[in-house]
């Protein structure tokens, strides 16, 4: 019996001690009418060796060659120590650290991680975790919603330069409490058109993302500022990775962001179909007791020793209940266990050469594919390691096209963004090299020419 | 155990690193705006490859875990996961694999995922599945954000209640205010069944619908489901499945038949993905047919062989998108494989052992002397016991027992919950452990109430042979020390 | 066995509720309920010059594993919230009907006073739940 260690004889003393005949009399509570025995979906089991095969078939079909896609999910080098120690049993097996004194391995480095999320984004504090870095926004702006007592719209700005997948779930996640989500624009520069905000109401908190979906920087000091002078949080979206190059959002404009939050795939985490990945959320001290989700805090045991603790329970749903801060329970413990291994790893240096070389590789390939006839930039501004580039042909026809070269050229955006039909997003992480940089573009001039 | 406590930003040095991760920079990027670039570098820590392995390694042994203790957690399913599952994940394939690869380079994958919608739909009963929630709160709030969408759809804008039976996790009452209800509670009866009379004095043209658990979290069947249901059901709402406790009926019992309209399963504790110290979960939904049309995207379809993502376009009523791409896409594999090896006779002795596991570890508790909350009921999966004697008569509570447990090497059973039982222990010993195993927590246990009697001040200080002594919450909590600082 | 002193009077939510000889009306909550919370660790206070309806939430109270709402005993208006809470909520417990005040109100109406609970009534509601 697959991970059952009963013996016959274990069986027949359990029964005994219990005083039933059979185990199908511990379910006699159960109307009968209630009963199944039928599971006729689910396959007879196979071994391990069995399910291995199949599973290894399924994941060799994949293997599809080399990845300039980007769009939040990004092909990074990853330390062979990460997920070695990662994957310890301490760590994977263990639960919620709700049992401290049992749980300060975990607990320790939870402190250390929020630590170092502070330090990176520049704020004050950072919670345990979200699930990712699009529902890390839903919460974002619940959050900007409890806090902002200034502002009595239930409106939040959104930039449409914002992920398309992280609006869409924001605006799932806050709509039944009321928020309206309103869209900035974005201008023929591929930049939040300023000049819309004019004519904007008052508003709950302003979404902007940095780097922006197209890869380009946004005026995010004078969005910040914007802002500020209206009362409206300003709720940042940003690539951790940049935050080792990029000023952080603690030192947008002149009073920083408010609430920052983004995904954190980029630190230590496999692109693995997007998931589990975490989304990390930071703030200004005053707004602690409104972000959702555990927090850790360093204090003493009975000894005077220091020691770890889950702390600001009371904004949480085990013990607030229905007036809880969210419903979010389990977080993303472990990937938020192999960034803190990736961050102590790499390093503000490490990560920001890594950062730097992003960019680098990135500009290595746009110069090498716009050097073919027809394919040009969409955008001019300053950039990271993303970049939109016009076709002369449908992007998303190219992109299959190149499947054949083992070339997985980048997101079409047609399908997000109406009258980009022709647009691809590109990406080149630290990863490509040159001769796979150039491989992309001999692969795009032939089939551009076929 | 070393006591010591230093973060990892006190073992570095200025100058200091894992040099082997460092990549040639390729310099500062000239497009780059001075006014955009970071002036100050964040304090990250400055430690070698070493330290680094050697910080966290000795972290990770002040945790108890699955693979180290038994962890018989109420509620939490802490079963044994299975290194097989680990690695079938693990995949190179898999691991890197892009979210947005095409459809063409991503059947393996899309197969997985399908296969999977099929096992779950077949175990629950239900008529469809979407994989995408994240954990078990998130599939909380993606169900009843569908009852919403089925009763908008169909004009009935009245309802603006949610009921949920007061022993409910907390994640019910927070989903149901999340999702815009306003939350009932309903009582239970002396033997844990919930009180059916309070629950018709309470559904009514404002009910949207009732979230439960079933086994509840008192550790008994509800064995008046179809009452319920049919209660609910009359005065017009839906009623949600809270899966946490789905390892108790797993092939037993299917929650469609119990009359449920739809459920969220806990892949990390039903399916025995690791729950990874506080996650990843996974927390897929199951709807009956008339909350199909609202199932979130994406899902995964087939035809002739080929599988493809289903979105918006398919399903033009889904409640939408709640996570980035696909969910916790790799706990889903985990689960597949888990599934794949247990099989169908494998799926039916999970309930059955789990059960027999409980009901045997509660009779010797019982006769070892141990008050159960509920003698006269079987005990399900878990079971409540309540000290609330030893808390008058000798002034040693729940948190007492609990710490000192730790120190015989046993991970405390679920303290305090449900709130609705003073002084309470939920115990989930899971289908996985040993007879033995479950002896020697009785040992343990009855050795404590020994130490209780003789020794009070043993439990009152516990634990004494961890890495730390026990805690200071109110000072957490009163000065706050959220992240660490040069000092 | 908790403290109830005589000249106050009580909600059933356990707020406690004197009058002041400038008409003014002191809440804070009993030490029956503090004793219930244990280690308060914050407060949540209401802002100055809120208006605030009677038996309507008007702050929190936290514990470590607990949090209460604290309700308005008498509508009317908040003039003033004791601020010493934010750097030492033990106050709460140490002094519950002294220096562990939550906040003053100005009475919309100064009869409501008389529908709160005189301290016999409310000792039987503390004594009920304490067993």
């Amino acid at each position: 019996m697959p991970f059952i260690p009963h013996t016959p004889d274990d069986v027949q003393v359990m029964l005994a001690e219990i005083g039933a005949e059979s185990i199908e009399d511990l379910f006699d509570e159960i109307p009968g009418e209630l009963r199944v025995n039928e599971l006729d979906g689910v396959p007879e089991g196979v071994s391990e060796m069995e399910m291995l095969g199949l599973m290894s078939a399924r994941a060799a079909a994949d293997v599809a060659g080399v990845c300039f896609i980007g769009a939040g999910c990004y092909d990074h080098h990853i330390p062979a120590a990460v997920w070695d120690l990662t994957a310890r049993g301490e760590f994977m097996t263990a639960y919620t650290p709700y049992q401290a004194e049992a749980s300060q391995g975990t607990l320790q480095l939870i402190y250390e991680y929020q630590s170092m999320m502070a330090a990176l984004t520049g704020m004050d504090v950072s919670n345990a975790s979200v699930y990712d870095g699009a529902s890390g926004l839903g919460e974002a702006a619940l959050m900007a919603m409890r806090a902002n007592k200034k502002i009595k719209s239930r409106t939040i700005l959104i930039a449409e330069t914002v992920h398309p997948f992280y609006r869409e779930t924001a605006q799932n996640i806050a709509r039944h409490q009321g928020v309206e989500f309103k869209t900035i624009p974005v201008a023929a520069n591929g930049l939040v058109d300023m000049s819309a905000l004019d004519e904007v109401g008052e508003v709950t908190a302003v979404v902007v993302q940095q780097p922006n979906f197209f890869g380009l920087l946004e005026d995010v000091d004078a969005m910040t500022d914007w802002a500020g002078e209206r009362g409206a949080f300003l709720i940042a979206v940003v690539n951790p990775l940049s935050l080792a190059l990029l000023k952080p959002p603690g030192s947008w404009g002149s009073e920083g962001a408010d609430i920052v939050c983004g995904d954190g795939q980029p630190l230590g985490i496999p692109m693995a179909s997007g998931g589990p990945s975490f989304g990390f959320l930071c703030c200004r001290d005053k707004l602690v007791r409104q972000m959702p989700g555990r927090i850790i805090g360093r204090t003493e045991d009975l000894e005077g020793q220091p020691g770890f603790t889950l702390t600001l329970q009371a904004r949480e749903q085990h013990i607030r209940r229905g007036k809880a801060t969210s419903n979010i329970c389990t977080n993303q413990g472990l990937l938020v266990t192999a960034a803190t291994i990736h961050m102590s790893l790499m390093g503000a240096c490490g990560l920001k050469q890594v950062a730097e070389r992003c960019v680098a590789q990135t500009h290595k390939l746009v110069t090498a594919l716009v050097s073919i006839p027809g394919v040009e930039e969409r955008f001019c501004g300053p950039f990271f390691h993303e970049r939109v580039l016009n076709l002369p042909r449908n992007s998303e026809t190219v992109v299959s096209m190149l499947l054949e070269h083992g070339i997985l050229g980048g997101l079409p955006l047609g399908e997000h963004y109406p009258g980009m039909e022709d647009a691809l997003l590109v990406c080149a992480t630290e990863k490509r090299t040159a001769g796979e940089i150039e491989h992309y573009r001999s692969a795009l001039q032939m089939c551009l020419e076929s | 155990m070393k006591k010591n406590a230093a973060t990892i930003f006190e073992l570095g040095k200025t100058g200091r690193g894992a040099m082997a991760q460092r990549v040639p920079s390729g310099g500062t990027p000239a497009n780059i705006p001075e006014s955009q670039l970071r002036k100050v570098q964040p304090a990250l820590p400055e430690v070698s490859e070493l330290q680094v392995v050697r910080h966290y390694t000795n972290l990770s042994a002040k945790n108890f875990s699955i693979d180290n203790q038994f962890y018989p957690l109420g509620s939490c399913t802490m079963k044994y996961n299975p290194r097989g599952a680990h690695g079938a994940a693990s995949l190179p394939g898999f691991l890197g694999r892009h979210p947005l690869a095409p459809e063409a380079v991503s059947q393996g994958f899309l197969a997985c995922l399908y296969d999977l919608q099929e096992i779950l739909k077949d175990v629950t009963g239900m008529q469809g599945v979407s994989l995408t929630p994240m954990a078990g709160a998130q599939g909380e709030f993606i169900g009843v954000a569908m009852i919403r969408a089925y009763h908008e759809a169909r004009g009935d804008l009245e309802r603006n209640e949610i009921l949920v039976p007061n022993a409910a996790h907390g994640t019910n009452p927070a989903t149901a205010v999340m999702c815009g209800y306003k939350v009932a509670e309903v009582g239970l009866d002396a033997s844990g069944d919930v009180d059916t009379e309070a629950l018709k004095a309470a559904v009514g043209p404002q009910t949207a619908g009732l979230m439960m658990t079933n086994p509840s979290t008192c550790g008994v069947f509800e064995r008046r489901i179809r009452e319920i249901s049919g209660v609910v059901h009359d005065a017009g709402g839906l009623l949600y499945y809270d899966g946490a406790n789905l390892n108790a009926i797993l092939g037993k019992v299917k929650p469609s038949d119990m009359g449920f309209d739809v459920l969220h399963m806990n892949l990390h504790k039903t399916f025995a993905t690791p729950h990874g110290g506080g996650g990843p979960g996974a927390g897929p939904v199951g709807v009956g047919e008339r909350l199909l049309p609202y199932l979130p995207v994406p899902m995964v379809g087939e035809r002739d062989g080929v599988y493809r993502w289903m979105t918006e376009k398919d399903l033009p009523q889904s409640i939408g998108r709640l996570s980035c791409f696909m969910g916790n896409a790799g706990i889903l594999l985990r689960a597949l494989a888990y599934a794949l090896m247990l099989g169908r006779e494998g799926m039916h002795r999970v309930g059955e052992y789990a059960t027999l596991n409980a009901n045997y570890l509660a009779s010797r508790l019982e006769k070892a002397g141990f008050e159960l909350a509920y003698p006269d009921r079987r005990a399900t999966h878990e079971f409540v016991l309540t000290f609330s004697k030893q808390a008058k008569s000798m002034g040693v509570t729940a948190m007492d027992f609990a710490k000192r447990l730790l120190d015989y090497g046993i991970h405390a059973p679920t303290t305090y919950f449900p709130m609705l039982i003073a002084e309470c222990f939920l115990i989930e010993p899971t289908e996985t452990e040993t007879l033995e195993e479950l002896d020697a927590f009785v040992s343990a246990l009855a050795a404590i109430q020994r130490e209780a009697q003789s020794d009070p001040e043993r439990l009152l200080s516990a634990p004494h042979d961890l890495p730390v002594r026990r805690l200071d919450d109110v000072k957490a909590a009163r000065e706050l020390d959220l992240v660490w600082r040069a000092r | 066995m908790s403290e109830i002193p005589t000249e106050l009077r009580f909600a059933t939510s356990h707020e406690w509720a004197r009058l002041e000889e400038d008409g003014s009306v002191t809440v804070g909550i009993s030490d029956h309920a503090q004793n219930a919370l244990g280690d308060v660790v914050y407060v949540e206070l209401p802002e100055q010059g809120q208006l605030v309806a009677a038996q309507h939430e008007a702050g929190v109270v936290e514990s470590v594993k607990a949090a209460s709402d604290i309700y308005a005993p008498v509508g009317g208006t908040v003039i003033a919230i004791n601020s010493a809470l934010d750097d030492a909520p033990e106050l709460v417990n140490q002094d519950p009907y002294g220096a562990g005040w939550f906040f003053k109100m100005e009475p919309a109406d100064v009869e409501e006073l008389t529908e709160l609970l005189d301290p016999e009534a409310y000792a039987e509601i503390c004594e009920a739940e304490e067993h």
